[in-house]
């Protein structure tokens, strides 16, 4: 049978609010266990939670960003469970009336076809601690500086398709949380996270199947791995004639799969209620309009315009402004070098390339926009050609320095004296008498093929450098001249 | 020129303030005096938790070095015990319960902090019912609180250890709490003056939490003049309490002198039914010829839904307590059973080694109102009855400036009377609990005795509108001498 898989997100987005969602500590990453939580944090007797505006202005932003309806008073609640990093006893979260109503998330491919995402709502609420099971001789120790991290938790209609579906959906999330400066998008740090739905249904099925929640996929590839595994255990456990359990599962990355956490039977009851100590959140019209007119450019706003200003194509707009960081770089790129073609294959090319193997960021580039601009205008005035500024460009990363320092000290300046390479050609027209004959004995369409070698024998002895234009040119002169 | 110290107890707030200023005594003084008190008597009463006798002196001394350089605030220099449910920095804070016993917060709850700004001096932390849960002070860890008129009989809760303290001159005045009648019941039954502001007057922040919508601070005190005062230091927005409110907060003292000639006093049908016995409803319409002689007008008033306020409460309170008592789970502070084997060995055994069984009582039933399936039918439709009853008391206080009745159904009952039988304890608020739900100031001031034991007249108020309160408590103490009996002689 042909199975369709049907996939829904649940995405949740640390906020890069200065202070936590109720109280002042800071939501700085990496400090010492327990050094940021507070009397509110560690949830003493009598202390009270206040909520940070700011955790608002971030979700609204949000919000308006994937045209949403903005929810004009909205509650926050109570979840109760018990669990040792969850002090109160009770995560405060939003349930009937949450800060972002239905809005869309639109992905478009590499052609620019649109397909709409449905975001259901998205809504705030406090992160837990963490349990630290190591280290301790049996006993867990509790680490409460995350507890009251403030996160939007953004919950997707089941309209993906496909693990790549999902990953995009992902990934466009990631793009508008960072393009408007809410989260630091750090997954190595947790700062998104999500928990994939998945079902899947014979093709042409309009009902849905029994879904797993598969939770805490933090990486774009966990994402996709994860529910590919998820669709195939379910595949099989259908096509053997068995039933699917509505349950909770966990990826376990090292063995590529997912196992069962706990069934719908043992799932708390988490007794809701509206917690009566925050007043409901009344949003002004003024702040909507405020933060409406300062919003950023978006990812599909900026798609548009790199193809439009650029003449990029669909596939690297698309792929540039996936990440806020490398979509400025290459507009500083572009704007140092004045050739965004050129600019784009750079980033895209050598530089994501390095910064991939190096593991680094973005920020972390040890070439900046400007340096790339420059080595790339060397090509661009055939000071050098486009092989040796690779060469250069490996310097660049390696122990630094500008591509004209690079040129200069290593000799590397592309030998264009018309002169100069006409000596070279005839040196190699010289020695290579067979391949001469070779040459002006095939057929004219034929004869492209075996320059080849004659270009690659003057390449070698001017070390590199001599233009390759100009090497083409005056071959052909010679070669086909004395025939 | 000191004045022989064995009347000092007796006393209002406004003479302590005068003899302190006057320099007559000195706070040292004066609260070696109530130390003295407390000492003698409260072994027999129970009304103090803890007293740290010399921590209370050392405030004194920063009193008296303060009122020595000129400093004339009201409560400068002045003892006041404050209810064990308001966090005190680096002193015990048990709310009652064997859960907190080893508790020491290091934070002071926004009342507590006011209060030593002030310049009061803390004697020490009353007693009260566990969690406040409870209308007697006999659900406390620390064993029940007598009543000073008669040590067999019970003070009522869960102020209990504040209103005997005041009733029994082992402090000028104290703090209480009040989620269905916490502070006017045990002032009631002690023969006190014990005032709930209106929901949202006083921060709540490091006052532990029963039920977050409904508690408020508030001064138990011998007369309506000194709750003024104190009512004074307790009030205010408090950026750390998001629903503390932002009215405007007057000088309480200020109405206080006011004729209460044209005053339009409400009674409620409800109130006055045949469930009210014949000897509480003689004190309360004895009470209330006084008011209409100092130029009161009584008018009728119905609160139609007032008979399901106890049933609509005893779903919010406990919902909300379920809540509010998950995070005493042996995790960071307080009780931890011993030799937890696992994580649910530990909660279990924590919490049920922890807690009372009133406690527990109470979270079971919240519990159980929020859970899946029950919500609609229980918390939702409790909330519903809230809004009801919230918009009879808007309504008949478009006719009328407060509204009276009794305030409990009846004197203070014998110690153990009522502990077998839960519904019977919580009827002890029927005619209090409405007022919380509204989230209305409300008052009690003593109104006489029955068979020796005081009664309370309650007096309820709009919202915000203390002052009015105030100014007919205190213009009924004008003409009335029942708040100044003393149980002990």
């Amino acid at each position: 049978m042909q199975w369709e898989t049907v996939i829904g997100l649940e995405v949740h987005v640390q906020l890069a609010t200065q202070s936590k969602i109720f109280s002042g500590s800071s939501t700085a990453f990496g400090a010492a266990p327990n050094t940021q939580a507070n009397a509110v944090d560690m949830a003493m007797p009598g202390t009270l939670p206040v909520a940070n505006e700011q955790a608002f202005h971030s979700a609204i932003l949000f919000g308006l960003a994937i045209n949403a309806d903005i929810t004009r008073t909205s509650v926050f609640e109570r979840k109760n469970y018990f669990y040792p990093d969850l002090p109160k006893g009770y995560q405060t979260t939003q349930l009937e009336k949450p800060i972002v109503g239905a809005g869309t998330i639109e992905l478009i491919d590499g052609d620019n076809n649109i397909r709409n995402v449905r975001i259901h709502h998205a809504h705030l609420e406090e992160d837990a601690g963490k349990s630290l099971h190591e280290d301790f001789h049996g006993m867990t120790g509790i680490d409460l500086n995350r507890a009251g991290t403030p996160l939007i938790e953004i919950v997707t209609e089941p309209d993906m398709r496909s693990a790549a579906e999902a990953v995009a959906c992902f990934k466009k999330i990631h793009a508008i949380v960072t393009y408007l400066g809410i989260s630091d998008g750090d997954m190595s740090q947790g700062s998104l996270r999500c928990d994939a739905n998945v079902s899947i249904r014979p093709v042409g099925s309009d009902t849905l199947g029994t879904r797993t929640e598969t939770k805490n996929l933090n990486s774009f590839k966990f994402i996709e791995k994860a529910i590919n595994v998820e669709v195939a255990r379910q595949i099989d456990l259908l096509e053997d004639g068995k039933a699917i359990t509505q349950e909770t599962r966990l990826y376990d990355s090292e063995k590529n799969e997912t196992r069962s956490m706990r069934s719908k039977e043992e799932a708390n009851d988490y007794r809701y209620f509206p917690c009566p100590d925050l007043l409901p959140v009344v949003i002004a019209e003024e702040t909507i309009t405020a933060l409406q007119n300062s919003m950023p450019e978006l990812p599909d706003q900026k798609m548009l315009r790199f193809q439009n200003d650029y003449g990029l194509s669909a596939y690297d707009a698309g792929l540039l402004v996936e990440d806020r960081a490398v979509a400025e770089f290459f507009e500083a790129v572009t704007q140092q070098c004045q050739d965004p073609k050129l600019a784009a294959n750079w980033v895209m090319g050598d530089l994501l390339a390095y910064l991939n193997k190096a593991d680094l960021s973005m920020s972390q580039s040890p070439v900046d926009a400007s340096a790339l601009g420059h080595l790339i205008a060397r090509i661009i005035d055939q000071t050098i050609s486009g092989k040796i500024a690779k060469q250069v460009f490996e310097v660049m990363c390696g122990s630094g320095g500008t591509a004209d320092e690079i040129i200069e000290a290593q000799g590397l300046k592309q030998l264009s004296d018309s002169g100069a390479i006409e000596a070279l050609i005839d040196q190699v027209i010289a020695n290579s008498a067979p391949q001469v004959e070779q040459y002006r004995a095939a057929e004219p369409d034929k004869r492209k093929k075996l320059v080849g070698y004659f270009v690659g024998q003057v390449m070698k002895m001017s070390q590199g450098q001599a233009n390759p234009g100009e090497v083409n040119r005056i071959l052909a002169q010679k070669l086909n001249a004395q025939n | 020129m000191t004045k022989p110290n064995t009347d000092l107890h007796n006393l209002t707030i406004a003479e302590l303030h005068r003899g302190l200023q006057q320099k007559q005594f000195s706070s040292h003084e004066l609260t070696e005096h109530f130390l003295q008190r407390i000492t003698q008597l409260d072994t027999e009463l129970n009304c103090f938790i803890s007293v740290d006798a010399e921590r209370a002196l050392l405030l004194a001394d920063e009193a008296d070095q303060r009122l020595a350089n000129g400093d004339t605030a009201d409560l400068l220099g002045i003892p006041i015990a404050q209810k064990d449910i308001f966090c005190t920095r680096g002193m015990r804070t048990s709310c009652g319960s064997k859960m907190l016993d080893n508790f020491v917060p290091p934070y002071d709850a926004t009342v507590i902090a006011r209060m030593q700004q002030a310049g009061a001096v803390m004697l020490g932390k009353t007693n009260m019912d566990e969690f406040a849960m409870g209308s007697s002070n006999e659900t406390s860890y620390y064993g029940p609180v007598k009543n000073p008129w008669d040590t067999n009989t019970v003070p009522g809760g869960s102020s209990g250890g504040s209103a005997a303290a005041v009733a029994a001159r082992l402090a000028p005045a104290a703090t209480g709490t009040d989620t269905g009648g916490s502070i006017r019941q045990p002032a009631a039954l002690c023969g006190i003056t014990g005032l709930k502001p209106t929901y949202g007057r006083v921060s709540r922040y490091g006052m532990i939490a029963f039920a977050s919508s409904l508690d408020q601070g508030g001064p138990m005190t011998r007369s309506a003049a000194d709750a003024a005062v104190l009512l004074n230091t307790m009030v205010g927005h408090d950026p750390l309490d998001s629903t503390s409110a932002h009215a405007v907060c007057p000088d309480f003292t200020k109405q206080l002198p006011k004729s209460i000639k044209g005053l339009r006093i409400g009674l409620p049908k409800e109130y006055f039914d045949q469930r009210l016995n014949t000897a509480m409803a003689d004190k309360v319409h004895e009470a209330l010829q006084h008011l209409t002689a100092l130029g009161a007008e009584l008018v009728d008033i119905e609160l139609p839904n007032s008979a399901l306020s106890v049933p609509a409460y005893y779903v919010i309170a406990p919902a909300e307590a379920s809540s509010n008592l998950s995070r005493f789970d042996g995790v960071r502070y307080g009780y931890r059973c011993e030799n937890p084997t696992d994580l649910e060995d530990m909660y279990t055994r924590t919490r049920s080694e922890g807690f009372g069984d009133e406690v527990k009582r109470r979270i079971l039933v919240g519990a159980y109102a929020l859970s899946a399936g029950y919500y609609d039918a229980y918390y939702r439709k409790a909330q519903q009855i809230r809004r009801l009853i919230k918009e009879d008391f808007v309504k008949a206080f478009e006719k009328v400036d407060v509204i009276a009745g009794p305030t409990s159904p009846s004197p203070a009952f014998a110690l153990g009377a009522k502990q077998s039988d839960p519904v019977e304890m919580y009827l002890e608020d029927i005619y209090t609990i409405a007022v919380n739900l509204a989230g209305l100031p409300g008052m009690s001031i003593p109104a006489g005795f029955i068979n020796k034991m005081p009664v309370g007249l309650q007096l309820v108020g709009n919202y915000f509108d203390e002052s009015t309160l105030l100014n007919t408590a205190h213009q009924y103490q004008q003409v009335t001498d029942w708040h100044q009996r003393s149980p002990i002689d």
